[in-house]
């Protein structure tokens, strides 16, 4: 842990050499965040609600979204480095240091920029949850903690699979990225809307909809058990595959030389 | 015209490499333009008939927006490009006897053009399978066909000769991650990449419709779910022609200017 502190702050201040490239990208990250909130704005305007769900809900569920992606990017996202290290064999000398892999390479690339996403996503949540008109319970905000803790980890899991990919083509798969950023696109909505069998799409093979949309219901007072609080932990049992795929994939990696 | 043009073929063929790549994309597309269109099924279906457009209007520009995702793309993988810049590798490309802003459009053009012709037909083809609501329609007459055609060409004109633009501005500001994620959001967004502009809150529409943002994607997009029709349909071309020739000249005297006193960086 004090290592990755080490790592970390290295990290930091390495990037804050190039400080306005570093706070351009921090500009640039919040503007996209925005451009995606204002996409849901306009739309509200003409429109009241969305399968029931009023514009102040589904913004909960936009920046719970926003908020998980970006966390889960600013850890994970560095493990799209993956194809690079692989070509050009540094990923040899990872393999021969006494630390866990996706530690070193989530260590050498922790991308800080993301806080501009964040940031706005943390705007949206605190607006989002002064507007919601519902009352706010202890257990309501421990349901909200865990719907952004584990949705993170859901997502730093994702980025984790679309980077083991590479342990097999040796090549970035831009496909792959509808899972990490079609997942932020269209988890901006509750995911019901998009029909029943994608939701359970999203509960049983992806589980997104298990800290998006569940706890969503309890929190807005649409199912009033409580058992949908721990709905959220469930979906950490996604790590276990995804953390399975990229031993396999480690397992067959063939150095390319040189 | 002839160098560039050849440099247009040899770049694309460079591009037609990438095949995965390619059927990755497609499949991208269908998914992405699918969920978006059920996205749009639910808001049509809770409130009706609020929006300035049909469903059916809605489904044909989701469509052909995931059709040409590419090649209206402001900011694309032309690496060459980026790479030249920061990497000082323009040093070359200035001896050589092309003007260095005909080679860099060239190459762009020809960069998103490449992935365009292997990717459109196919997303296109899956559009027309899916079942009915969902299935993309070609309602334009013989002569409105052609002006779509028209229009799409000259909004890929409009963006490329925008992308150059931020090249141009990239030999100033060095900090390219951060200049490269606001231009996306930025002509995303003002294109109607978001969000159609007929769904602008009207003032805001009222300015970004003058913006040469609106003469990108948006134009032809509203041209083919046949939001634009009629006259307007010519003042639409006009409006993007006269972007394409505003854009292209500050394009030029911008690189004239710059190369002046372009720093090289490295060696």
């Amino acid at each position: 842990m004090v290592l990755y502190m080490k790592y970390f702050l290295m990290q930091l201040k390495s990037q804050m050499q190039y400080k306005t490239s570093f706070f351009l990208a921090i500009i640039g990250q919040f503007l996209t965040a925005f451009t995606s909130f204002w996409g849901i704005s306009f739309i509200f305007n003409n429109v009241s609600s969305v399968d029931q769900f009023t514009y102040e809900e589904v913004l909960l569920c936009f920046a719970v979204v926003m908020m998980s992606f970006s966390i889960g990017e600013m850890f994970g996202g560095g493990l799209s480095v993956f194809p690079r290290l692989m070509r050009n064999g540094s990923f040899d000398r990872i393999l021969t240091r006494p630390r866990s892999i996706i530690f070193q390479v989530l260590a050498g690339n922790t991308d800080f920029a993301r806080i501009g996403l964040i940031v706005q996503a943390l705007v949206v949540l605190i607006y989002a949850v002064n507007k919601s008109r519902n009352s706010w319970t202890f257990l309501k905000i421990c349901t909200l903690i865990l719907m952004i803790g584990c949705g993170s980890i859901v997502f730093f899991c994702l980025f984790l699979i679309t980077a083991s990919c590479t342990f097999f083509t040796t090549q970035s798969l831009d496909f792959l990225n509808v899972f990490t950023y079609g997942a932020r696109q269209f988890g901006r909505y509750p995911f019901s809307i998009y029909g029943k069998d994608i939701l359970r799409f999203l509960t049983f093979v992806i589980p997104l909809a298990l800290f998006q949309y569940y706890p969503l219901l309890y929190i807005t007072d649409r199912n009033k058990s409580s058992y949908l609080v721990i709905f959220p932990v469930f979906s950490l049992l996604f790590i276990l595959p995804s953390y399975g795929f990229f031993r396999i994939g480690l397992r067959r990696y063939k150095s390319t030389g040189s | 015209m002839k160098k560039y043009i050849f440099i247009f073929r040899l770049r694309f063929m460079n591009s037609l490499q990438y095949r995965t790549v390619v059927l990755g994309g497609v499949l991208k597309g269908f998914i992405w333009g699918f969920m978006e269109i059920l996205m749009y099924k639910a808001l049509y279906e809770s409130s009706g008939s609020v929006f300035s457009m049909s469903f059916s209007q809605m489904v044909s520009y989701v469509w052909i927006q995931q059709v040409f995702m590419v090649l209206f793309r402001v900011v694309f993988a032309d690496g060459e490009i980026y790479s030249s810049i920061a990497e000082g590798t323009i040093a070359y490309d200035l001896v050589r006897p092309v003007g260095l802003y005909g080679w860099w459009f060239s190459q762009s053009a020809a960069n998103r053009l490449a992935f365009t012709i292997l990717n459109c037909i196919p997303v296109f083809l899956l559009a027309l399978l899916v079942p009915e609501p969902y299935r993309i329609s070609w309602n334009l007459t013989v002569g409105q066909s052609i002006i779509f055609i028209l229009s799409v060409l000259l909004a890929f004109l409009v963006v490329v000769s925008f992308a150059m633009l931020m090249y141009i501005s990239l030999f100033y500001i060095i900090a390219q991650r951060g200049v490269r994620i606001i231009v996306t959001a930025l002509t995303t967004f003002l294109s109607g990449g978001v969000v159609p502009l007929p769904f602008f809150p009207d003032k805001i529409r009222a300015i970004a419709q003058l913006l040469p943002f609106a003469a990108m994607q948006n134009t032809p997009l509203q041209i083919f779910c046949g939001n634009i029709t009629g006259v307007n349909m010519i003042k639409a071309v006009a409006f993007q022609a006269f972007w394409f020739v505003t854009l292209f000249l500050i394009g030029k005297a911008a690189m004239a200017v710059s190369l002046k006193k372009v720093i090289v960086q490295g060696g």
